[in-house]
Order: structure tokens, then sequence, then C-alpha cells
């Protein structure tokens, strides 16, 4: 993976925002490959799990219709400023990545 | 014409499109994830894909929940949608486009840590509604918004 993920965490003043995004090819399985003719095998996320201080606050459930570099954005309570944020993924070919934020 | 010697054909056939495709990755094993859903991502058909995500029931027609999408994309690779509800106790939302060659793009679970509301991008093969399920309370809602795709992005 060229580049790392983003992640962005907020106090945004009712609650905490989260912004992130994956960098990840999220290849269907369904084009082919133009000089081939081959198809290009499917590598894609199936699963994201937004932790709050260690506590599942959201899973993600992806299929080959998410968008390439997928973004992620959503607002969650129960945090204040400093807690980590951590979000990780894991795709069909059993690749894995994640990150960390500190809310600010 | 013999039809049994077509019926061994077709079968042949099948047999052989699925061996390629478990070759190429695109059948996950359902025991790699098991949280993974296999069977409702894998689904060509929007009911059956619903079906194995959240069960028989009909999802019923709410106006509790906004799906938010551009009314036109020029890029049908990356659409933007927002999924809000003021429904209680929501356990999970589901983004489906029924054209697609897999209907079901997306399905996020929530605990109750969370605001109601998720954004994303999703891709679209053509014209189409995005359709959210969402559940709550045990019970299935839904509600659509339309997108036009215009691919080149020549405003169509």
């Amino acid at each position: 993976m060229a580049r790392k993920m983003k992640i962005r965490a907020w106090d945004n003043g009712k609650n905490t925002s989260i912004k992130a995004i994956i960098f990840h090819p999220m290849e269907t399985g369904l084009r082919k490959d133009k000089k081939t003719g081959k198809k290009i095998p499917g590598h894609y996320i199936t699963e994201v799990n937004c932790e709050h201080n260690g506590k599942n606050i959201l899973t993600c459930l992806w299929g080959p219709g998410v968008s390439k570099n997928p973004f992620l954005s959503f607002d969650f309570n129960g945090a204040k400023k400093g807690d980590s944020v951590k979000i990780s993924w894991v795709d069909n070919q059993g690749k894995k990545g994640g990150s960390t934020a500190k809310i600010s | 014409m013999d039809t049994s010697r077509r019926i061994i054909l077709k079968a042949g056939m099948a047999a052989s499109t699925l061996a390629v495709a478990a070759g190429a990755g695109l059948l996950v094993p359902n025991t790699v994830y098991a949280a993974w859903p296999a069977k409702a991502f894998n689904a060509t058909k929007l009911d059956v894909a619903m079906n194995a995500m959240t069960g028989k029931d009909k999802p019923v027609a709410s106006a509790d929940i906004t799906v938010d999408a551009p009314d036109i994309a020029e890029n049908g690779a990356v659409v933007s949608f927002k999924v809000k509800t003021t429904l209680p106790k929501v356990e999970s939302i589901s983004v489906y486009v029924p054209v697609n060659a897999f209907p079901l793009s997306a399905s996020y679970i929530l605990s109750n840590q969370m605001e109601t509301s998720i954004t994303g991008r999703i891709k679209m093969a053509k014209t189409a509604d995005v359709v959210a399920v969402v559940k709550s309370n045990g019970k299935l809602y839904t509600a659509k918004k339309g997108v036009k795709v215009t691919l080149g992005g020549c405003g169509g």
C-alpha cells in the first residue's frame, strides 16, 4: 500500500466527528485488463472496524461496490478530547491495515 | 435435439465458470471471514441480497430515513451518499444499488454510541436508485433516492 490511511477525529461541540479515507484499489473482479483480456482479480476491503478507547463503535461490511479509496464519515457520542479512535480494515486477500487518531 | 446432452453441457459450463471465479479470488470462502456475509455480497439480485443480509421480512418505506445523493452523478465510480435516520435503536444501515452486478454495496453495524448518520462513496453502474435499509428495533425500514449517472461527464 503506497499511502497510509488518514483519520480525522474532532470534537464538534455536540459529539465527535470522524472522517477517514483508506487508500485501496477496491477492484471489483469484473473488470478486464485491456492488454491481456484477462479478468483483474477482485481486491476489495470486506470489513472495517472503528473503535473508541478499545470499544467497538461501528463495523462496516463492504463489498466491491464501494468506491476506490473508500471514504467514511460519521458522528458518535460518549467521547472526549484526547480519546483515541482506531480504525482497522481487512480485505478479501487477507491484507490488513489501520490507523489511530486522537480526538482534537 | 437430445435434451439430456444440452443439460449436461450447461451444467459443465456452469461448473467451470465457478472454478474460474474461485481461482481468481472472486468467491471468498465463508470460513475466512466468518462475519462477512459472503452470500449477501455475492448475490446478483436485489431481493436475494436483501434476504441474505437482513432476512425475509420486507422493509417498510419510511419517511424517517433520508438518503442524500446527487441528482446527477457525472462519474458512476464515485457517488457520495449520506443515509440519515431519526428511527430509534438503529442496529444496522445497508446500502444497495439494484442495477449493480452485486446490488449490496455496504452494510454498517452501529453500536449505541453512534449518531444514526453514515456518509460514504459507492459505485453505480448506471442511472438507478440508491436504496437504504435500516434495521431499527428489530424491524426493517427503507428509503431511496434516484441518481442519474452520466458516464463521461457530458451532462447527459
